[in-house]
């Protein structure tokens, strides 16, 4: 589902944002991605989704080739994804509805059945019953319940989460939390960039931890390791 | 389609007062080089009028045959530049003296015999009233043996003709630059616009949407913001226009091509404008 294999990322200024990363992110799987701030969380969520280039290495996901996609296949790779941020990126002057249909019909899709799709995420994530309200009318844990929905509404095979709890006070982080475990256990594999190691503590999800844009530990690796030994 | 007119027409709601300061500097810009316009196409028209004027006289000798006159008269008009020759006769050369130059009327009316030569007056072709046709004209003329002499006002020709030189040199240098002003003022305020929604194009851009996508919307936006701002420059131009016809002088309005071409420029400067400050965006994102 997604490869890394020994990945740089340089910026012109910033020097190696990631250093030689490998790993690999199986169809279904939920992946936290931890680390201190600056660690590479975020950057490694960008090349996944091509909002940076790869300087070195190969990424591949969701069948795309990303390292040496085109600027015409990003759309259709985003579409296959779902992303969702720390500070939402809702359209501020849209309703809930709206900010999720706008996903679907970026993608062209049938203007009679958007409707029927928008609500049925909205369900799922618990605010059908706000779906005419404007973000500014909402709270954060249910913007954050929006953005997801808008993550969801194409179906993705991935949903790449970057720090989505982080403006959120605990009760809303749990709750949004549970939502990311409910959609994986429907079949999405998820990566969870997080730097909050009591969400990571709660559930038994792989962990892959970034230091200075380096991987430092990998759970699976970790427990490959222990079952080698064990006699 | 729908999709792109609902998200231009989103726009406008969302952003009325941005939207309205967009119209209105896109009306002003156009509105100035328009105004320029309209003195360019006035002050043409005067010197039209003036070159109306040019003729070539040819005089003829005395006792000159009609048909070999009439004759001629076919041979001048199939000059190139020839619009029209007409022949004036001895008699009446004589009764246009009278009739023009009242104060001789009675030294014309003691005459015993007419002093006046019979002429054959040659008018030119609009694009040929300058001083080179002229001159190339004149010398055809003095080649037939019946011609006694040519008279042109040399002088005046020329210095038409430098006038000209100059009102198209100095209206071409300053409507390009009244124009180039306006492309900058009007690009700066698209920019603007698009800057404005910056956020908005990055969220499209996550989403999945295509650059065509993101881009359809602006330039609908923007060609109808150049197309209103046009509109209105026409119609504060039209109210120039009158006020000047009413209070000052009689002058022209443009023709229904100018001012269509005047509105058709703003459309596509909005929708160039658009079209460069959403690429340049979009490259960044």
């Amino acid at each position: 589902m997604i490869k890394f294999a020994s990945v740089f990322k340089a910026f012109p200024k910033g020097g190696l944002a990631v250093k030689d990363v490998t790993f690999h992110i199986a169809k279904g799987e939920f992946a936290f991605l931890t680390g201190h701030s600056g660690a590479g969380k975020s950057t490694i969520l960008k090349l996944m989704y091509a909002g940076e280039p790869v300087t070195s290495g190969e990424v591949r996901v969701s069948g795309f080739n990303v390292t040496a996609i085109t600027r015409r296949e990003v759309p259709r790779l985003r579409r296959r994804l779902g992303i969702v941020f720390q500070d939402f990126r809702l359209l501020e002057d849209r309703t809930a509805e709206e900010n999720v249909a706008f996903a679907l019909e970026v993608t062209g899709a049938r203007w009679a059945g958007i409707s029927a799709r928008v609500m049925r995420v909205l369900t799922q994530v618990g605010l059908a019953a706000k779906a005419a309200a404007y973000p500014r009318e909402l709270s954060g844990g249910e913007q954050q319940r929006v953005a997801i929905a808008r993550a969801l509404v194409n179906e993705p095979l991935v949903l790449l989460a970057d720090e989505p709890t982080g403006n959120l006070d605990e009760r809303a982080t749990r709750g949004v939390f549970q939502l990311l475990r409910d959609i994986n256990a429907g079949g999405t594999a998820v990566v969870m960039a997080t730097h909050d190691l009591d969400l990571v503590r709660q559930a038994p999800y792989r962990v892959l931890e970034l230091q200075d844009g380096a991987l430092v530990y990998d759970s699976q690796a970790d427990e490959a390791h222990d079952q080698a030994v064990s006699p | 389609m729908r999709l792109v007119v609902r998200e231009a027409a989103l726009a406008f709601r969302r952003a009325p007062l941005l939207s309205a300061l967009s119209v209105t500097t896109i009306a002003f810009s156009l509105f100035v080089v328009t105004l320029f316009g309209l003195v360019a196409v006035n002050l043409q028209q005067g010197l039209r009028a003036v070159a109306e004027r040019v003729e070539v006289v040819a005089y003829l000798l005395p006792g000159t045959p009609v048909e070999t006159v009439t004759l001629a008269l076919k041979d001048i008009e199939a000059f190139p530049e020839v619009q029209s020759a007409d022949f004036v006769s001895e008699d009446q050369a004589l009764a246009r003296a009278r009739a023009e130059l009242v104060e001789f009327r009675d030294v014309l009316q003691e005459l015993e015999r007419n002093p006046l030569p019979a002429s054959i007056e040659v008018r030119l072709k609009p694009h040929y009233r300058d001083a080179a046709s002229v001159d190339a004209v004149a010398e055809r003329l003095r080649g037939f043996g019946f011609v006694d002499d040519v008279r042109f006002g040399r002088d005046w020709v020329e210095k038409l003709d430098r006038l000209r030189q100059l009102a198209g040199a100095v209206g071409l240098g300053v409507g390009a630059a009244f124009a180039a002003v306006a492309i900058i003022i009007i690009g700066t305020t698209i920019r603007m616009a698009v800057l404005h929604r910056s956020r908005e194009i990055a969220i499209m851009r996550l989403v999945g949407a295509t650059d065509g996508f993101v881009r359809r919307p602006f330039l609908l936006e923007g060609a109808l913001k150049g197309l209103a701002g046009g509109l209105c420059a026409m119609a504060l131009c039209y109210g120039a226009y009158a006020a000047i016809n009413r209070w000052l002088l009689h002058v022209a309005f443009l023709s229904r091509t100018q001012a269509l071409a005047v509105v058709g420029f703003g459309t596509l400067i909005g929708l160039i404008g658009s079209a460069a400050s959403v690429g340049r965006h979009l490259r960044h994102v």
